[in-house]
Order: C-alpha cells, then structure tokens, then sequence
C-alpha cells in the first residue's frame, strides 16, 4: 500500500464514523453546528496524529502487557495539550464543546488506530494514517454539523439566510436530530457502497 | 429534596444516552439482546459508582490541593483503567457466577465515556460527595433503562424487513433518535 492509499483510506473506504462507528459520541454530541464539529474534529486530529507518532516511535521500548496503560497515557497528554491550548484561545470553541474535549482521550478511534496501526508500522505511515483518520473524522462531523445547522437553524458556518426572526426546524439541533442525521448519512453511505461494488461486480 | 431532583433529572430528563451522548458506544454495541443489556448495565452501575467515588477523593485529597487540577483527565483515566482491572480480578476470585455475567463486560467500560464523563461532571457541577455518589447511581440506572429499552425494541425489529442500507447501525440510530423525542417529553417536570 503506498502512502496516498494509506492516507485516502480514512475519508470514505475507512471512514471512522460511517464505516467503521468509531468515536459516536463526539460525532453526536458537538455537531449541533458546523464550527463545532469542524473544531472537534481538528482537535482530534490533532491528538491522533501526534499521539499515532510518539506511539510508533515508542513501540519498540514498550513490553506488550502494559502497552494500553502507556497508550492511554501518551493519549491523555495530548488531550491536556489540546485542553489547554483551546482554553487560552477560542475560549467560546472550548465552552461549546465542553467535557467532550478531555473525552477524546476515551475516544475509541484513537487508541483503535494506536493499537491496530501505530503499534505495528514506522513513524512517517503512522502520522499519515493519523492525519487520514483524523481528516476523514473531520470531514463527517462538518458535514453532520453544517446539515443539523442548515435545518435546525437555517443558518450555516453562523452565516443566516433565512428571515432573522425565523426558527429552524428546532428539532435538528436538539438531541434527536444527531441520532436522526446520523442514521441516514449512515443508510446513505451504506446505498452508494453497495451500488458501487454492484457496478464492480457486473463489470 | 435536592437528591430527588439529581436522581430525577439524571434518569429522565437529561438522560446520559439519549440526551448527553455519553456511552453511545457500548449502548449500541450491545443493545442487541436482552441478556446482554442487563448484564452491562448492571456492570456500569456498579464500576461509575466506585469510579466517581475514587475520583472525587483523588481530586478533592490529593489534585486540589497540590494545584494539580491540570492532571486531572491523565489522573482519573488511569484510576478508571487500574480499578476495572481490580474489580474484575476481585470479582473473579469472589463469584465465578458473577464474574461470568459480568466479567466480559467489564474490560470494555474502561472505554465506556459515561464513566470518565461522570468523574469530570461532579467536578464540574461542584458536587458534594453524598451528590456526587447519589448522581453517579442515578447516571448508571439511566444509562441502564435506555440500554433496557432499546435492547427490547432491537429485539422486535430483528423481524421486521429493513431496506437493505438502514439494517444494521442506520436504523439502531433512527430508533435512538425516536426514543430520544419521546425523553424529551420529560424537559418539563423539573
């Protein structure tokens, strides 16, 4: 597999959300916006990529039984880093996101990809593999984010375009509408992939 | 009085799954048959209990007043992990029926966010310990009633016939959404 595979393979074929229903949670929980999933999925790039390198770069030194406590903590230290760094300079990013930001480090996608790619393949793979994880992650949620704030809101990236005294369909930003828009990105993804490997198939 | 309204809103109005988002993971993972669905719940009830508990001590003894508050998410994912593994070798010399019940799911709510949310909301809310303990059972019964819920709807839907693109994780989503509207019915009682 060259590098380009190996970055691509994260944004559709392996996408964390759709395919693979990796890291629900913060796909759920912070994209009731498109600024707030964009920003949830950056910061998780962030510590994917980085804590994907360290752990590479550590793999040989690390005796197999205690490896996930190390992951865990190699993790949890990028997360402080992110947790930090949001909190001294998008203070409003970091209010609107909350308690999922130090919850990335229990993020099932992250210590997924630690445990299944980094702990097994070189540095410079493990940091593309991240940065195409991560990208993909960011990709769902901004989509997710940006249709839950088109109909929830009728407004996108904080821009209005409907009348300013008009509400959204206010369902969509609530609760229920993550669950609902989730659901049906999924079934549609599901209905390309299979539509795609027939037209493989028959040719 | 202020115990009813914790263990009330923590249970229906703002319920940990259906409205937080905290243990999505897990509750549709194994949401698929009954048995199952009791036998986690009843694992989360009793670790996030014993988590928050440990936790709140660790915090409030040791992180606060050596100005550590900055380790607090390293500080408190390692307690959750070490005290999973604890409670499952603990469990496995005490009761091998229990350990079978619960034993496999015990592993697996290392990664469970509820238990690690619950540790930083108490926290965050400013709990007192009784809260805070009250709080964490009230999060574990309601993560376990929405669990409880949803593994008997899955089971009924089991036969139903699906379009093929929505079996599977899409329409366990759609069927989240549904039962999280019907929560929201509960936004007004406190």
């Amino acid at each position: 597999m060259n590098q380009w595979q190996n970055f691509s393979k994260g944004i559709l074929k392996e996408n964390p959300v759709l395919v693979l229903v990796l890291g629900m949670c913060p796909a759920l929980a912070t994209t009731s916006s498109a600024i707030n999933g964009l920003g949830m999925g950056l910061a998780s790039t962030f510590v994917l990529a980085l804590s994907n390198v360290i752990i590479s770069a550590v793999r040989k030194m690390v005796p197999n039984i205690i490896r996930i406590p190390i992951f865990i903590v190699i993790i949890a230290t990028f997360v402080t880093i992110v947790d930090m760094v949001m909190h001294a300079f998008v203070p409003d990013l970091y209010n609107a996101l909350g308690i999922f930001i130090p919850l990335i480090v229990v993020n099932c996608m992250v210590l997924g990809r630690a445990e299944a790619f980094a702990s097994k393949n070189d540095i410079l793979s493990s940091l593309i593999d991240g940065l195409g994880i991560g990208i993909g992650f960011t990709l769902t949620l901004t989509v997710l984010g940006s249709i839950r704030e088109i109909l929830g809101a009728g407004s996108i990236f904080g821009y209005k375009f409907i009348a300013p005294t008009a509400d959204g369909i206010l369902v969509f930003i609530l609760a229920p509408g993550a669950f609902l828009t989730l659901g049906i990105l999924m079934a549609l993804n599901n209905l390309y992939k299979n539509k795609t490997s027939k037209t493989t198939k028959n040719s | 009085m202020e115990y009813v309204i914790i263990i009330i809103s923590a249970i229906f109005v703002s319920n940990v799954v259906l409205t937080q988002f905290l243990g999505i993971c897990p509750f549709l993972g194994v949401s698929q048959k009954m048995s199952t669905a009791i036998g986690m719940s009843a694992a989360v009830i009793f670790v996030l209990t014993l988590a928050t508990l440990v936790t709140y001590i660790v915090y409030y003894a040791l992180l606060a007043p050596l100005h550590l508050q900055y380790l607090q998410t390293i500080a408190f994912i390692l307690i959750i992990a070490s005290l999973v593994q604890m409670v499952e070798i603990i469990i496995k010399k005490i009761s091998q029926s229990l350990y079978q019940a619960l034993g496999i799911y015990l592993p697996l709510i290392t990664t469970n966010c509820a238990v690690l949310g619950v540790a930083l909301l108490v926290i965050i809310k400013n709990y007192n310990l009784g809260e805070s303990l009250v709080y964490a059972v009230s999060i574990g019964i309601g993560f376990g009633l929405a669990l409880i819920i949803m593994a008997g709807l899955r089971e009924r839907l089991e036969f139903s016939n699906l379009p093929k693109a929505f079996q599977g994780t899409p329409i366990a989503l759609i069927l989240a959404g549904i039962l999280s509207l019907a929560f929201m019915g509960f936004t007004g009682i406190i």
